[in-house]
């Protein structure tokens, strides 16, 4: 069976009626998707516990394309095939883009935005980022066993209208719904609850692995507005993974090296600068492949020699964004740290004292917008009221319409928030069923004489089907004043009837409560009434199917075996009109069991009229 | 007749009331709906009402409306792992028959 997740109160989804979202945050470098399950914004691996998928898109000779750390690894041998940082792309024509002349790609200048040629065909960003959407929606689906209902995708407070234009198209085109595009910072500052907090000032510091942004936010009445931007598009971890290489070929005194030394050192650099997070020193070693050995010890005292350059560089925007903002170090309520290159801990000490204050750290700096965007995703998909502050009316009683045999479907369940809205699929009970009457009734019983009546209406012209055949759509909708109106419409055919009602209209507290009593009072009576109410449709389902079945082809029967199926028939209507749910059930069985070979041989007769007249080779078999 | 929690699922469930900050428990109940014809909510619990039952299952407050037991006496809450999938699954003695993607059932 299905596994379910805990709602917030109220809040359960109704089956098949899931809604499953996430946040996406589609980085330069990595990208990640996390959703909210039983109310905690978690992260979702892949099959390998791989949380970060790298923003890298390989196109590979047999038209495959691959994504993430596969693609990667060939980064450097199939450089023209292997996109990377394609986000520095998106919605930019080739002379907006400064560095274009130190990319490896064949680009193409296309109107609107660049275009690059690879072994694929010629591809836009759009495309490609479209390629690692399409890998996070695949793992998202895989870890929450169900189709999307949408997504929240973070872009950086700076992007424009042309930017995040086509972020949505790649999202699109990735076959996901966009709920909403989220700005990176305050994404990250929801991860944080800061929505939920005081209102002030606050600012997102974000290091990644090749880009710093530095953002100031305000946050009135739970809306966050972002007062300025500021940033570095070329200064990010990586950058002090180099200081390292240069401070070992320096200590090495090695002259200019091989590509591949180069990735080794470089990978080297980078294990040395996250060992030395949590430690006074890392030693760091490695063969080149001239079998020159590399060993050395760097303390972090000297660590932070090397780089306290590119920490300065990052104070540079920080203050012309305060500037900008027209705000002192005073204003600031709180920092924010996002951003793989934040754990250094020469980052934090120098973001504390450039504050005067402590930054936020204790959730993961790589994960804090995906889990932001999680949050909001979940809101928005409707599965938390929005605001738990906001008083909002709610339903008195469930609403729902009468079904066969008196029972009553619920649509939408009592102490649903107002405004809601409902629908769900129904069909035809009989053969050519042409109409349907529609009962909206209120209450919390299983049969509709237990409940109250509201409204009754037809929806009439169904073309004739046999039973089950037709889908009918019910939507029950209750505005924020309270007026509930039902519609119903034929899927195929598109027809459709609606009535409106007041709902509440009558019903004094008094009453709501009294029937609320009389639901929680008689359930195991409800309990039966409704097994028994179930048994009779269904043999009410069966005697005319049977019915219908002798009718036209009552022929292949024997009159004693004719004799005995109505016999049986005569027993179970009998049974019908009595309260013993077992025994009906019973009889069921038992007629289904006496019309077994009647239903074989109708089948034979059915395939003999299939192939009378024809000779066996026109037959296509 | 009671309803429990394994202990994987109640360390869940503890888990998930400590990271929301509020919470009295944990409600399931039963709803009249989908293809076969119940489908089960699992929720936080923030209010109790008067008619409701309560149970203790490895130190989580489990809580039942009596409409709801009816059909779910007995039922031991589990939470398991499928792949990269991972939710709370009921084990409920009562059920006869469920839909074919186990979302509802009938008893």
């Amino acid at each position: 069976m299905a596994l379910l997740q805990i709602a917030e109160p109220g809040m359960s989804a109704a089956p098949h009626q899931h809604r499953l979202a996430v946040g996406i945050d589609l980085g330069t470098t990595n990208s990640l998707v996390a959703t909210v399950r039983s109310g905690m914004s978690t992260v979702l691996h892949d099959e390998h516990g791989h949380a970060l998928l790298p923003s890298v898109v390989r196109y590979l000779p047999d038209s495959q394309v691959e994504v993430g750390y596969v693609a990667q690894a060939q980064q450097s041998l199939d450089s023209q095939n292997t996109i990377i940082s394609v986000k520095r792309l998106m919605g930019r024509g080739i002379h907006d883009i400064p560095d274009i002349g130190h990319l490896p790609y064949r680009f193409i200048d296309a109107p609107g935005m660049v275009q690059v040629d690879t072994r694929a065909g010629i591809k836009s960003p759009v495309e490609i980022s479209a390629e690692i959407l399409k890998v996070l929606k695949n793992r998202a689906e895989k870890a929450l066993g169900g189709e999307l209902t949408g997504a929240v995708i973070t872009v950086p407070a700076y992007f424009d209208d042309a930017q995040r234009q086509a972020t949505k198209d790649a999202a699109r085109l990735a076959g996901l719904t966009v709920l909403r595009l989220l700005n990176e910072p305050t994404a990250a500052a929801v991860a944080y609850g800061l929505d939920n907090g005081a209102e002030g000032v606050y600012v997102v510091y974000d290091l990644g692995g090749g880009t710093f942004d530095i953002s100031i936010l305000r946050l009135s009445k739970g809306v966050f507005e972002v007062l300025a931007t500021n940033g570095d598009s070329a200064l990010g971890g990586d950058d002090f993974d180099r200081r390292i290489f240069c401070w070992v070929l320096e200590q090495c005194k090695l002259p200019p090296i091989s590509p591949q030394d180069t990735r080794l050192l470089l990978t080297k650099a980078r294990e040395a600068k996250e060992w030395l997070t949590d430690h006074m020193e890392s030693r760091l070693t490695g063969i080149l492949s001239n079998g020159e050995v590399v060993d050395l010890t760097l303390t972090s005292a000297v660590f932070n020699e090397l780089t306290r350059p590119l920490v300065g560089k990052t104070l540079g925007p920080t203050r012309k964004a305060l500037r900008d903002a027209g705000l002192t170090l005073e204003d600031i309520k709180g920092v924010v740290m996002v951003g793989g290159a934040t754990r250094m801990p020469q980052i934090r000490l120098a973001v504390a004292e450039f504050f005067q204050q402590e930054p936020l750290t204790n959730l993961d700096p790589d994960k804090v917008v995906a889990l932001g965007a999680a949050i909001q995703a979940n809101v928005l998909a409707g599965n938390r009221s929005d605001h738990d502050l906001l008083l909002l009316d709610v339903i008195p009683l469930s609403l729902g319409l009468e079904t066969m045999g008196g029972l009553v479907e619920k649509v939408i369940p009592r102490n649903a928030t107002l405004p809601v809205a409902r629908a769900q699929d129904f069909t035809t009970f009989k053969d050519g069923q042409t109409a349907m009457s529609i009962h909206v009734v209120q209450g919390e019983r299983e049969l509709v004489s237990d409940c109250r009546s509201l409204a009754r209406f037809e929806l009439r012209g169904i073309p004739p089907m046999a039973a089950g055949a037709a889908r009918i759509r019910v939507t029950f909708q209750v505005d924020a004043d309270g007026l509930l109106s039902v519609s119903a419409r034929e899927q195929s055919s598109g027809i459709e009837a609606n009535i409106i009602v007041k709902p509440s209209y009558g019903l004094s507290e008094d009453e709501i409560l009294n029937m609320l009593h009389a639901s929680f009072a008689s359930a195991e009576n409800d309990k039966q009434a409704r097994a028994l109410r179930e048994a009779q449709v269904e043999a009410k389902r069966l005697l005319e199917a049977i019915h219908a079945a002798l009718e036209q082809d009552g022929v292949l029967l024997t009159s004693a075996e004719r004799e005995q199926i109505e016999q049986q028939m005569h027993a179970l209507e009998a049974l019908s009109s009595a309260d013993d749910s077992h025994a009906i059930q019973d009889a069921v069985e038992s007629l289904n069991h006496a019309t077994e070979y009647f239903a074989s041989r109708r089948m034979d007769a059915s395939v003999k009229r299939a192939l009378a007249g024809k000779s066996l080779n026109t037959l296509e078999i | 007749m009671a309803i429990t929690l394994t202990e994987t699922a109640a360390n869940r469930v503890q888990k998930f009331l400590a990271n929301r900050g509020k919470g009295l428990g944990l409600r399931l109940g039963i709803k009249t709906t989908g293809c076969s014809g119940m489908a089960y909510t699992l929720e936080f619990v923030d209010e109790t009402h008067p008619e409701d039952l309560a149970f203790e299952s490895h130190g989580v407050k489990v809580i039942v409306d009596p409409k709801s037991l009816a059909y779910i006496d007995g039922t031991e809450l589990d939470f398991t792992k499928e792949g990269l999938n991972e939710g709370f699954k009921f084990n409920n003695p009562n059920v006869k028959d469920e839909c074919g993607c186990g979302e509802s059932f009938t008893v």
